[in-house]
């Protein structure tokens, strides 16, 4: 079913952000992000992006002191998953400009809406910025 | 904006943030949880802008990992609140925090519907996606028509429409049923024509699942999807949003590449050839670019149009190219395309013909073996371990070897499992096997399941030739200084059972064996100490003559452990000390194992269920799993079949008769301890246990008689000879057993054959020793079969012969079925079917093979039925009702009534005629109630025959079928 979850996580290990596109507990999320948090941040940057984890393939990529992990099953293509995240990072950064790690804890609720438009039910929905954002310009706009 | 008016949020956020530990960080956590809880508690102070605030709060803590029962009310009230930024907020936290089973969605179904069929699109979004991300079975029952509406009215703007297509795709997978409608299938290729790349990078998702379910009735997708692709990759059709670093959506491309894998070929020459064309346009025009985004996002199709490609397998060109390029990948630097160059060889493995080209970048592969990346690693040990056949296995086996004493702890398990399969499906000989083992034993015992030296025992029991060998070789591992428990255990049973054959060797004799073993007894556990002790009962047995001294010391040990607190060592010890005493009778009890019961590698079975666990597997892994053969080693058995199990019997019934027991109860004895052995093992004694451990060990522990010494006699034998081994058991009450029982098949034999009526490949029969599988292709009247005779077990199929005996429309023509069939191989038997003229006699393959003693022989149905002969046409009703009537009356129309079938609504019996190779024409016929389809009959008598079948309304299935200068005939009108 394609993409399982999303995680922002800082490079300590802090979770910033986390969306599940499938219900686990809260034992397993956090059993789950504790394991891929350490194995994805101990890599370094002549390995790849790909780290496999039970059942899961986590792909993963690193902005400053911001790590993007997205969690997918078997039948995913890595590199398309891959080239998504820096699509959510430029999205991201056309909205707040140079996106940080305090943009996502202050504004989480944008970060969310962001997903919320671009991956439903562990599927790609949009990849168009402007339709992306629309929405939330336009709630700027209201508000 | 939502967060910026809530400071309060923005302070707790801060103070989290601020926390120099986790405990401060879990203080402020509970302060904040209970300052939400008194604030919901007084409900009426909390308005929706306050609920949205805590709601966020709440989310906030639950994200860090903090346990929150409450307040989950609060978020689904906000669902009905009249304002968006609440709505909004109440949406998007319930999705978050709750699940589908949760009872508080209930609550929100109504004001979910509403907003669903509301004129407010945003209100829409905002329903769709929660019913997309957590929606369950009730939604789909109550919202899949609402959503279906909503996706294909092109009135509704696109940002409503591709959010329905994936809402649907949630409620499909809750209950498939939603989507069984009517031309359901049409709508979804008018989806594909959707402008809007949104809805059609949503609708493709919704695509891919349907087809993963069944690709049939989506066939008039597939050339829609060839022209997103040609949109996409060829004329770069897409408004600049929607291109990426210059690549036309990459998403879309590699999801539309992924729906046409599902479909198993493409048919239409057109069709086909402007696939190929965009393919090849990706394969040549993909170069390696400095910007790291568009390259990655390039090659992210590339790869799949290498998936897409081997899929097909049709162009012999392409498929080359996609080996130079996949080998290229393989040695390039930039590790993720080298991970995916290894994915991807391993995917192609399963692909014809391609494993000599992939053989040739072997060093390659094992140089990836030593990658520092672990993900590297672990791909290039599954294609290695693809790869493996009889020709390297030598080779890749010893480098996993020599990998393993550097490897991660994370990968040795691995590692030393698929060392062990490997060797054990492609041994060029036995002994290579068991030094592979041992050294596996010796360089990560930890990691060596009890699968593995399981097997080594079996193997060694069962080969005469290999005893020696095996006894000698653990002699040696033995001497070191520090070796792994594992290794005690197995060299304990093996110099038990095989060391007296090396008697005459330097450092051999009994005394020296019980001296070496039984220094490794302090260091051992307790489930290791009653194998030694019965080795050195075994060791006791073998000495002959009686070595008084050697006797003293192991009564000794058998003294000492007969009164240790674990029951297992205490029973095994007192036991054998008791049997030391019967003199002869302790040769018979303690007589060499006999043979194991041919079995299937409790090791490869293991690896392949753990293979077949994925949901949904694309059409290449079954593909893969059809293909699937193997040659495993053989266990050849010398001793002639029904020599093997008396030996075990002989055992039992000898040993009452020597101890001071009359006949009767001696007789009572034997009953009994058959008895009871069926009940320790229910299982039919060749058919793969579960659990080897339960086989070797296990009725220890079942079967165990805590006070061995006051039982009678007998029982004490059947006790001792439970406890010793199990499996000479099982093999004793063996012919009892199996002679009683034919071979049993696996699975009904009708439904098999109905299943392959319909489709062109699939298993014909099984049993327990043979699987028939049988792969199709037909062309016009010309039919070619291939069957493929598998034997599953590790012994050959003797005196196998297969018969056709076929009706007389029907000329076919089977190769030479060999008469043996050799251990885990498979044959491949072509078949040659021509039809002559059309009929519905079914030819039938008889076919018999011997196992053991076991002759089997089933009579199937071979699935060259008349459908299988037919071509789907479509025809205009200008042809249709002119022909049909032209045509009076048998034998070129009959009509046939069907009573007593199930009724069968119209659309169901639509698809099993188009399984038919019926093509139903809709419309043809004003009554919707009636149904018309057409087909053409090949034969070589008749040609070409273009055949018509109408069905009527009430469920009558009525079949006319006509033969007018070659023509078939179905009758549209009937009263009834």
């Amino acid at each position: 079913m394609g993409i399982r979850f999303i995680l922002m996580v800082n490079k300590q290990g802090q979770t910033r952000l986390a969306q599940y596109y499938e219900y686990l507990t809260l034992e397993e999320r956090r059993a789950l992000e504790g394991e891929i948090v350490r194995k994805c941040l101990a890599r370094t940057e002549q390995q790849c992006s790909f780290v496999e984890h039970r059942n899961y393939k986590i792909v993963y990529r690193r902005y400053a002191s911001l790590f993007f992990l997205v969690g997918v099953d078997n039948e995913e293509n890595e590199l398309a998953i891959l080239e998504f995240i820096h699509l959510l990072v430029e999205t991201m950064d056309r909205h707040f400009g140079n996106v940080c790690e305090l943009d996502v804890m202050f504004h989480l609720e944008k970060a969310h809406f962001m997903l919320e438009e671009m991956v439903m039910n562990g599927c790609i929905v949009e990849t168009s910025k402007a339709n992306i954002l629309s929405p939330i310009q336009l709630m700027d706009k209201a508000s | 904006m939502a967060l910026s008016g809530m400071r309060g949020l923005s302070v707790f956020i801060s103070d989290i943030r601020n926390c120099q530990n986790k405990e401060q960080e879990r203080l402020r956590v509970d302060k904040e949880l209970g300052n939400i809880r008194t604030r919901f508690k007084n409900e009426k102070a909390s308005t929706p802008y306050e609920k949205k605030k805590y709601v966020w709060k709440i989310l906030y803590i639950y994200m860090l990992g903090y346990d929150v029962d409450f307040g989950h009310m609060e978020a689904v009230s906000l669902i009905s609140a009249p304002k968006y930024p609440e709505k909004q907020v109440g949406y998007i936290v319930t999705s978050c925090l709750l699940n589908e089973n949760h009872d508080f969605l209930r609550l929100a179904i109504n004001t979910v519907r509403n907003d669903i069929i509301g004129r407010n699109e945003t209100f829409q979004c905002l329903a769709l996606t929660l019913v997309g991300n957590i929606g369950g079975r009730e939604f789909a029952e109550s919202l899949a028509p609402d959503v279906q509406k909503l996706l294909i009215t092109s009135s509704c703007r696109p940002l409503v429409r591709k959010k329905a297509a994936l809402c649907l795709l949630r409620l499909y997978r809750k209950n498939p049923d939603v989507m069984n409608v009517d031309g359901w299938s049409d709508r979804m290729a008018q989806l594909l024509d959707e402008r809007d790349l949104g809805v059609l990078t949503s609708s493709m998702s919704l695509l891919v699942a349907l087809l993963s379910n069944n690709h049939e009735a989506y066939w008039s997708c597939l050339p829609k999807c060839v022209k997103v692709l040609e949109r996409l990759a060829r004329n770069q059709d897409v408004p600049q949003e929607y291109t990426y670093y210059g690549i036309p959506s990459p998403w879309l491309q590699v999801k539309t590449m992924r729906a046409l894998q599902y479909f198993p070929t493409v048919e239409d020459p057109n069709t086909k050839r402007s696939l190929f064309e965009v393919l090849q346009r990706i394969l040549m025009g993909t170069d390696v670019v400095k910007n790291v985004n568009k390259n990655n996002a390039s090659h992210a199709v590339l790869f799949e149009a290498l998936a897409l490609v081997m899929h097909l397998d049709a162009e012999k060109e392409m498929m080359s190219q996609c080996v130079a390029l996949l080998g290229k990948f393989i040695a390039v630097r930039e590790p993720n395309i080298r991970y995916l160059g290894l994915e991807n060889m391993t995917r192609m493995l399963m692909v014809t013909d391609v494993q000599d080209i992939i053989k040739r970048h072997q060093a390659q592969i094992i140089t990836s073996l030593k990658d520092p990346d672990i993900s590297i690693r672990r791909r290039a040990l599954d294609l290695l371990y693809g790869m493996c056949d009889v020709s390297n296995a030598k080779e890749i086996v010893e480098e996993i070897l020599q990998y393993l004493s550097s490897a991660d702890f994370a990968m040795r398990e691995e590692l030393s499992l698929k060392a062990a399969i490997l060797a054990e499906k492609f041994a060029p000989d036995l002994s290579w096997y068991v030094d592979v083992i041992l050294q596996l034993i010796d360089k990560a015992g930890d990691f060596v399941s009890d699968d593995i030296w399981f097997r080594v025992v079996q193997f060694v029991t069962n080969n005469e030739d290999l005893q020696t060998y095996a006894a000698l070789k653990v002699r040696e591992y033995v001497d070191k200084p520090a070796i792994h428990e594992t290794m005690v255990k197995l060299s304990a049973y093996i110099l038990g059972e095989y060391s007296h054959l090396l008697a005459r060797r330097p450092g051999c004799s009994p005394k020296e064996i019980f001296g070496i073993i039984h220094e490794k007894l302090p260091t051992v556990s307790t489930s290791t100490i009653p194998i030694l002790l019965s080795t050195y009962a075994k060791i006791l047995m073998h000495t002959q003559p009686p070595d008084p001294e050697l006797q003293n010391q192991i009564l000794a040990v058998f003294g000492k452990y007969g009164s240790c607190i674990d029951a297992e060592i205490q029973q095994r010890a007192v036991e054998y000390r008791a049997l030391s005493r019967k003199g002869a009778a302790l040769m018979d009890i303690l007589a060499e194992m006999p043979k194991f019961p041919e079995r299937q590698s409790a090791l490869i079975r293991k690896a392949e269920d753990s293979e077949a666990d994925t949901a949904e597997q694309s059409a290449i892994k079954l593909r893969a799993a059809q293909q699937q053969t193997s040659n495993a080693l053989v266990v050849t058995d010398q001793r002639p079949a029904n020599g093997t199990p008396s030996v075990g019997q002989l055992s039992l019934v000898k040993v009452p008769s020597v101890s001071n027991v009359d006949q009767n109860t001696a007789e009572q004895g034997v009953t009994q301890a058959n008895g009871a052995l069926t009940v320790v093992d229910p299982q039919p004694p060749s058919t793969p246990s579960a659990d080897l451990l339960g086989d070797l060990l296990g009725p220890l522990t079942i079967e165990g008689l805590p006070s061995a010494t006051v039982q009678p006699e007998p029982n004490l034998a059947s006790g001792l000879e439970g406890g010793w081994n199990a499996a000479a058991d099982a093999l004793a009450i063996a012919p009892v057993e199996e002679q009683s029982n034919i071979v049993q098949p696996i699975g009904e034999i009708a439904e098999r054959f109905h299943a392959l009526c319909l489709k062109d490949s699939g298993v014909l029969y099984e049993d327990r020793y043979i699987q028939i599988g049988i792969k199709a292709e037909w062309r016009a009247q010309h039919g070619q079969l291939v069957l493929f005779l598998g034997n599953k077990n590790i012994a050959p199929l003797i005196s196998v012969q297969a018969l056709i005996l076929p009706p007389s429309h029907l000329k076919m023509e089977l190769s030479v079925v060999p008469e043996t069939i050799p251990p885990r191989a498979q044959v491949q038997c072509p078949l040659e079917v021509i039809n002559l003229r059309p009929s519905r006699d079914i030819a039938v393959l008889d076919f018999s093979y011997k196992f053991g003693t076991h002759v089997v022989n089933p009579k199937l149905r071979l699935p060259a039925v008349l459908n299988k002969f037919l071509q789907p046409i479509q025809v205009s009703p200008e042809e249709f009702f002119p022909q049909w009537r032209s045509l009076s009356g048998p034998p070129l129309k009959l009509q046939e009534v069907v009573r007593g079938v199930r009724p069968m609504p119209l659309v169901e019996m639509a698809n099993l005629f188009n399984s038919f190779r019926l093509t139903v024409c809709p419309g043809l016929d004003p009554n919707p109630n009636n149904m018309v389809a057409s087909t053409t009959n090949y034969s070589e008598n008749t040609r070409a025959m273009l055949c018509l079948v109408s069905r009527f309304k009430k469920f009558v299935y009525c079949a006319f079928v006509f033969k007018a200068i070659s023509v078939f005939y179905g009758e549209p009108h009937d009263g009834n």
